[in-house]
């Protein structure tokens, strides 16, 4: 093992190691270490998804049961319960809220900022981030922006409440919905607070990539979850300043009377005075931003998939370059098909039909990526892990939920399915489900690395069984919901006729989201209790190839203690025929493994021994 | 040992990109900035399509502003050959006049508003057109980056006097060069994008 070894790297010059000496606040507030940063935003995501995903229950129940008696619910919402009903505006404020929540602060950063912070160093062998102060900055961003959004859920009169869109004019106007006040004037602050701190981080992330790679880490060596991180942090740095743009623009309206987005409004037979804006508008700037985040939020989840799959598969993962090239085809198509979002916005329908066009063609790469997955899978010596669960849940959320979309794009349908329950449906299997199990995938698999200790098995089946069952309970009815025509964001449905014969159906669907979240609680206790309690990690539980696994148990500050192995080889030699052990982690050089060596592989090695003995 | 080290560190293919991390991460902040001005001018051209759009004259203070931007580049530019060179009082000089330029241009950019509202074009209320406030928007946000190219022209100022800037410490000097270029840059792409779609 001497060149694998042999010490490469100087630590940073700029850097300082010894983290004994920092005062508490340092080493665990405002800590610019990248692991500590990836645990505030662990827990900083729980949090938020536990609130996120109560609010979701609150307006499943109202819809499941519009003629209870909600007085019991007084307690928590107090005057929004009016004779024991939900107020009807405080209704959209929760749906607002609830997808604010789950899209930016669960999905984005609880996602991104866990993963992409605990790992792109560890995987690519660096001490730290690029800048541990942008970093920490990037998290404290975060953290206010998260208290102004939770300030604003308290205030009297409500939350925003236009749909986590905001389409103006509703968002506009305060008198139009009593969201539109404050609660929107904290909505725009906190979001702007969020914005900076994701391009902070993602600055942080791309920079990383591009100059702290160890030796021989070249890109083609990168594992996938590096790849998918990267093109995330590049996609959030191109759309993210176009919503601040949009938001700008809004706040603008709304403060200075400005008429970019309103024009011609009558409220209560009063006329306004904003002439000349164009709602539209908006909704070309939000969903310029709004599509790449869908991916934002999907990439990583997807990245973290394709590490599980072949480590618990034990087989090379299939097609490693068509992964990267469909990423980076996602990544690109990503940016040209936001107006299927707004086929019945009255734009032109020529226009209509191109992006239709571009639409569909996102269904390539990322049909490329399910099939490989698959073929990963197939025939591979696969251990049921609880992360690999979830990995396999994903995949199967991404390629049912892939499917609606396919339908969603065909501009002649989405005029019948726009804005009903199918496209609830859509969207939250395969961008909520499908990167939620690819962060609970995570969690499971990096947990012994994170803390040092496991989590506990068994509780991880049953938390999967239960969810991954839940999750199809609760979307799948949708679609019919939704073909039949119930519009999404409505309040109450049994104003309609044609919508009776549903209500069993909405109460089933309430009823699974009750199990389904109070299942997260089994996970919950899981984490917690293993931060403490958990059995004791090794330091390669899964017998996994990628260099986060040669540090100790708990990487201390710097990570290697020694120096940074030096990479030879790709992520995923896992079986490889000849080889003695079933996976050769990155750092192994291939003198070590002449046994299993391809012939160019020995080639490589003969350069190796040159470089080292030549001089 | 440290010979094998050296050795295996040119042989691997290695550290392709030997940029600065901070330079790097300075360069993709550019990238929002550049990001946030493409969409504002995208978003006009949208909005201008769709009609109902009120024209008026460019404040011709603009083309005074233009040439008083892109001179302060020249000089900045002299700045950073003055401190590749070490002659530092040049360097002071430079950043000096840099900066006064740029305060200039400032001060000639808030006059142009002065234009506008004297040409009824007013950036918000009764009476205002998007065509009016798009420009208000495009300048002001422009400016305000400007005052902070100019704040930071002052701290390489103040660090040029504590001996940091010379041929061997010009990360900060070079960050502040680029910025500067950039803005100056991004005026004339705004100015041009003006005068083509007016
Ligand atoms: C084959 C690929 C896909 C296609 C063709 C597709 C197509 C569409 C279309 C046309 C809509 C608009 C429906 C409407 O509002 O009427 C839509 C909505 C949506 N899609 Fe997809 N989609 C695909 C994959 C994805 C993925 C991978 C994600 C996320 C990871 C995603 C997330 C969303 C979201 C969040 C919405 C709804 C946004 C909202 O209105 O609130 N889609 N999709
Ligand atoms: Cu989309």
């Amino acid at each position: 093992m001497s060149v694998a070894e042999s010490h490469l790297h100087d630590h940073h010059d700029d850097h300082e190691h010894d983290h004994h000496d920092l005062p508490w606040i340092k080493k665990y507030v405002f800590s610019e270490d990248h692991k500590v940063i990836a645990k505030q935003y662990l827990i900083s995501g729980i949090i938020w998804a536990i609130i996120g995903g109560g609010l979701s229950l609150l307006f499943r129940l109202q819809l499941a049961y519009p003629d209870a008696n909600f007085d019991w619910l007084k307690p928590l919402l107090g005057g929004w319960i009016q004779n024991g009903k939900l107020d009807p505006e405080f209704y959209l404020a929760l749906v607002t809220m609830h997808g604010t929540i789950m899209v930016f602060f669960v999905l984005t950063a609880g996602l991104s900022g866990t993963f992409s912070n605990f790992l792109i160093p560890l995987q690519i062998g660096a001490r730290d981030m690029a800048s541990g102060f942008l970093n920490m900055l990037s998290y404290w961003f975060f953290f206010v922006s998260g208290v102004i959004m939770l300030c604003s859920l308290f205030i009297e009169t409500g939350p925003a409440g236009g749909g986590w869109t905001v389409y103006p004019p509703l968002s506009a106007l305060p008198q139009a919905i009593s969201g539109s006040g404050l609660g929107m004037t904290l909505w725009l602050i906190s979001m702007a607070l969020f914005i900076v701190s994701t391009l902070l981080g993602g600055l942080n992330y791309i920079t990383t990539v591009i100059n702290l790679r160890t030796n021989g880490m070249s890109f083609l060596r990168m594992p996938l979850t590096i790849w998918a991180f990267f093109i995330t942090a590049i996609i959030g740095l191109l759309s993210f300043p176009v919503l601040f743009s949009a938001a700008l623009l809004l706040i603008f309206d709304r403060t200075f009377g400005t008429s970019f987005f309103l024009s011609d409004i009558y409220i209560a037979g009063q006329a306004l005075s904003f002439e000349g804006g164009s709602p539209v508008l908006f909704q070309h700037l939000f969903w310029f931003l709004g599509h790449p985040e869908v991916y934002i939020v999907l990439l990583p989840a997807l990245g973290i998939t394709s590490e599980i799959v072949a480590t618990n598969s034990r087989k090379p993962i299939f097609g490693y370059k068509a992964m990267i090239g469909s990423m980076l085809a996602i990544a690109f198509l990503s940016f040209i098909v936001w107006a299927h979002h707004m086929f019945i916005s009255g734009m032109n329908p020529f226009l209509g039909s191109i992006f239709m066009f571009l639409t569909l063609i996102i269904a390539v790469p990322s049909a490329v990526k399910a099939f490989n997955y698959i073929t990963t899978l197939w025939r591979g010596n696969i251990i049921f892990t609880p992360a690999m669960l979830f990995s396999i849940g994903l995949v199967s959320f991404f390629i049912s939920g892939g499917l609606t979309g396919i339908v969603l794009g065909n501009s002649a349908a989405d005029i019948q399915l726009h804005d009903t329950y199918f496209v609830v449906a859509h969207f939250h299997i395969v961008m909520g489900s499908a990167s939620f199990f690819g962060m609970l995938a995570g969690v499971y698999h990096w947990f012994p690395k994170m803390f040092g200790r496991m989590m506990d098995e068994k509780l991880g089946y049953v938390h999967f069984w239960i969810t991954f069952i839940g999750v199809y309970m609760v979307f799948f009815p949708m679609h019919y919901i939704g073909i039949a025509g119930f519009p999404r964001r409505y309040y109450s449905f049994t104003g309609f006729d044609f919508t009776q014969s549903f209500t069993d159906l909405t109460q089933i669907i309430t009823i699974a989201a009750i199990v389904t979240f109070a299942a997260q609680f089994i996970f919950l206790f899981n984490f917690f209790f293993s931060i403490f309690k958990g059995r004791r990690a090794t330091e390669n539980p899964w017998r996994s190839n990628t260099l986060e696994w040669t540090t100790p148990v708990e990487p201390g500050h710097g990570n290697w203690p020694g120096a940074i192995p030096t990479v030879y080889r790709w992520a995923y030699d896992y079986s490889k025929p000849g080889a003695e052990d079933d996976f050769i982690p990155q750092n192994v050089p291939f003198s070590e493994t002449k046994g299993s060596n391809f012939p160019h592989e020995n080639e490589q090695m003969v350069a190796e021994a040159e470089s080292i003995h030549g001089k | 040992m440290s010979q094998h080290e050296l050795n295996l560190q040119s042989s691997e293919p290695q550290k392709p990109l030997s940029m600065n991390p901070k330079k790097f991460a300075f360069w993709l902040f550019l990238v929002t900035v550049l990001m946030i001005f493409a969409a504002l001018t995208s978003a006009y051209i949208v909005r201008r399509a769709d009609g109902g759009w009120l024209e008026f004259q460019l404040p011709s203070i603009f083309w005074l502003n233009s040439v008083i931007i892109v001179v302060s580049s020249i000089t900045m530019q002299l700045a950073y050959f003055a401190a590749k060179k070490d002659s530092l009082e040049k360097t002071k000089l430079y950043l000096l006049i840099t900066s006064l330029l740029g305060l200039a241009f400032l001060v000639g950019q808030f006059y142009a508003w002065g234009d506008l509202v004297e040409i009824k074009v007013f950036f918000g209320g009764k009476g205002s057109n998007p065509s009016g406030s798009f420009l208000y928007v495009l300048t002001g946000l422009h400016g305000l980056h400007l005052i902070s190219a100019v704040i930071f022209l002052w701290v390489v100022f103040a660090q040029s006097f504590k001996y940091k800037v010379h041929s061997k410490s010009m990360l900060v000097i070079e960050c502040c060069t680029t910025y500067w270029h950039f803005l100056g840059g991004l005026w004339i792409y705004l100015f041009g994008f003006l005068l083509l779609n007016h």
